[in-house]
């Protein structure tokens, strides 16, 4: 919980958010985090004892709707702001084989 | 626009556009005047609707002409916060993420406006995706403060409080996760307002922290946000955490003192990292309570200082669930990759070229508080936490009707002047606790600081328990009424 964050850990969270970093902002990174982090280790002190967590400010659970068929919205209108696009699809990266995977 | 005109109540410049007395396109023209004028050295605006605008404020006119009622709006011209989505024009969010995204369709709360008469003129600047407050965050250009443009506007609705301040409309939508309404009001000297949790759709507000967020307008008084927040109220079928509370409009009413109210002082909010102008505000303002025959009544909100560390756990974790879906592949910003590089790296650059620095910190925060061995320790308790905060309101509301207190314990500060995130983070000491238990929040002009030669504005907040807007308001007006 306190010990301090390592370059490890940065790169590892940096991967979790697929955020591409820098090896030269690993640092500056790892400084501003800390920071915030010893400030957030005052929750620590709070007695939390039999608390519920809150997640939520109301306490709606599982309102219903009718089930109305609508209109979609237009496929040429979501694909408009689509970066690469092949006939009516989303085009990307291939994804399967050489320089496929996680 | 005029002075007399710009201090006419808005309820009456729309009647006056029913009824044909000024046209809703005069109005517009005046605006774009004042807005050719003085914008290029505010830049409140990431785009102006112009033409739009003018099209928008000819089809009230017309309907005025052939004896329909475009409704309570009618002819007012209303600036938009650039992450709630329109159909005209674009939704940057203020980022390069989504620098050409257009929307294929209208947020709730632009429907509702349009349907009551209201017209369009831009879009304005923001901290990237809401996380700021200075609007220094935007990837394209800081926003300043129209009282003095060597500080900054506030954040991180910045661009539509600075709308305001500097007459380029009647009234403007921001959003508020931890302050960004209410803050940039205070800093621009206008009335900012977070409505409680669930009274406004969120559905077509781009999302930043889920469970916080709430849409509000910033308007000249309380009367004019008042009349705003009335069209923009209601449950939505789009927004499943919008409430069914009923609510009757207030605008009309929200002149009527209250005969019996008592106003919360806790004694935390007399903090002395409070400036000094400030300090003396929040004195002046407690004077001014006890003069108009409010009863003021000590309360304790002993979490006042934890609601930091709360807040910037949940909202980052928030966050990076959902700027999750800014993956390069639907919307957005793709890079470009280099040969045999993967679909993996498609997302990774495209998140870090798209995303600017405070996003990305804020993402890797949440991520963090997120992952496993990590969860209990600060998610958990965050949310624990939260349930504290919560019940301490809850406690304070026994005993009085509204809460007063700084917004913000320091004026505007120059651009560039706050040079860590953290010591940012903490100018949101009295704004986050009201997200955190999803109540509603307002904040008013309470006077001045004089600061080398110009007067920066100080702005008070009242705090109310949820869904007690009429109380609220109410009693915004009569602080307003007696700072004035």
């Amino acid at each position: 919980m306190s010990e301090a964050l390592t370059d490890a850990d940065i790169k590892k969270i940096a991967k979790l958010s697929r955020l591409s970093l820098p090896d030269s902002q690993v640092g500056p990174v790892r400084t501003q985090l800390s920071s915030i982090l010893g400030h957030i280790a005052k929750l620590q002190a709070v007695p939390v004892e039999g608390v519920e967590p809150m997640a939520h400010p109301l306490r709606i659970v599982n309102r219903l709707d009718n089930d109305e068929p609508k209109a979609a919205m237009p496929v040429e209108d979501l694909l408009r702001n689509a970066p690469a696009v092949e006939d009516r699809y989303l085009a990307v990266p291939k994804v399967l084989g050489d320089g496929g995977g996680a | 626009m005029s002075q007399s005109s710009a201090l006419q109540p808005l309820a009456g410049i729309c009647a006056d556009v029913r009824a044909g007395k000024v046209t809703a396109r005069s109005r517009v023209e005046a605006y774009l005047a004042e807005i050719a004028r003085r914008e290029p050295e505010i830049h409140a605006f990431n785009e102006l609707h112009a033409d739009a605008a003018r099209a928008q404020a000819d089809a009230v006119d017309a309907a005025v002409k052939a004896g329909r009622d475009p409704g309570p709006l009618a002819g007012a011209v209303l600036a938009i916060k650039d992450n709630i989505v329109m159909r005209e024009g674009k939704t940057t969010c203020s980022s390069r993420m989504l620098a050409n995204y257009r929307s294929p369709f209208d947020a709730t709360v632009i429907g509702k406006l349009a349907a009551a008469g209201a017209v369009f003129i831009g879009k304005t600047n923001l901290d990237e995706f809401a996380m700021g407050s200075s609007t220094e965050n935007s990837a394209f250009g800081v926003t300043k403060n129209p009282h003095d443009t060597t500080r900054v506007a506030g954040g991180s609705s910045g661009g539509s409080a600075a709308a305001v301040a500097a007459g380029f409309c009647d009234a403007s939508l921001g959003s508020d996760t931890g302050g960004s309404i209410r803050q940039p009001a205070a800093l621009c000297g206008c009335v900012g307002f977070k409505p409680t949790y669930g009274r406004v759709s969120r559905y077509g507000l781009v999302a930043f922290g889920s469970s916080l967020d709430q849409i509000g307008p910033f308007a000249r008084t309380v009367e004019d946000a008042a009349l705003v927040y009335d069209t923009l109220v209601g449950r939505d079928p789009n927004d499943s955490t919008t409430a069914d509370v009923a609510h009757e409009p207030l605008a009309a009413r929200v002149r009527e003192p209250l005969a019996k109210l008592r106003v919360g002082i806790p004694r935390e909010y007399k903090s002395p990292a409070n400036a000094p102008a400030v300090a003396a505000a929040y004195e002046r303002a407690i004077a001014a309570a006890k003069a108009f025959g409010a009863e003021i009544v000590d309360v304790e909100l002993p979490l006042t200082d934890i609601g930091i560390s709360t807040y910037y756990v949940i909202a980052p974790a928030e966050a990076s669930s959902n700027l999750a879906r800014y993956d390069g592949i639907r919307y957005g910003h793709r890079a470009k990759l280099a040969p045999g590089e993967d679909l993996e790296m498609l997302y990774s650059k495209s998140r870090a070229e798209g995303f600017g620095p405070e996003v990305q910190r804020r993402i890797l925060l949440g991520t963090y508080v997120l992952s496993s061995g990590y969860y209990d320790a600060y998610y958990k308790r965050a949310l624990q936490v939260r349930s504290l905060i919560k019940r301490e309101f809850d406690r304070a509301f026994e005993k009085c009707d509204v809460i007063l207190g700084p917004t913000s314990p320091i004026p505007a500060f120059p651009i560039g002047g706050m040079k860590d995130p953290l010591s940012m983070y903490l100018c949101d000491v009295y704004t986050v606790n009201t997200n955190i238990a999803g109540i509603p929040g307002i904040s008013i002009n309470a006077g001045f600081a004089d600061e080398g030669g110009k007067r920066l504005p100080i702005g008070l907040q009242l705090q109310s328990k949820a869904f007690d807007e009429e109380t609220l308001l109410r009693a915004a007006a009569m602080f307003e009424r007696a700072l004035a």
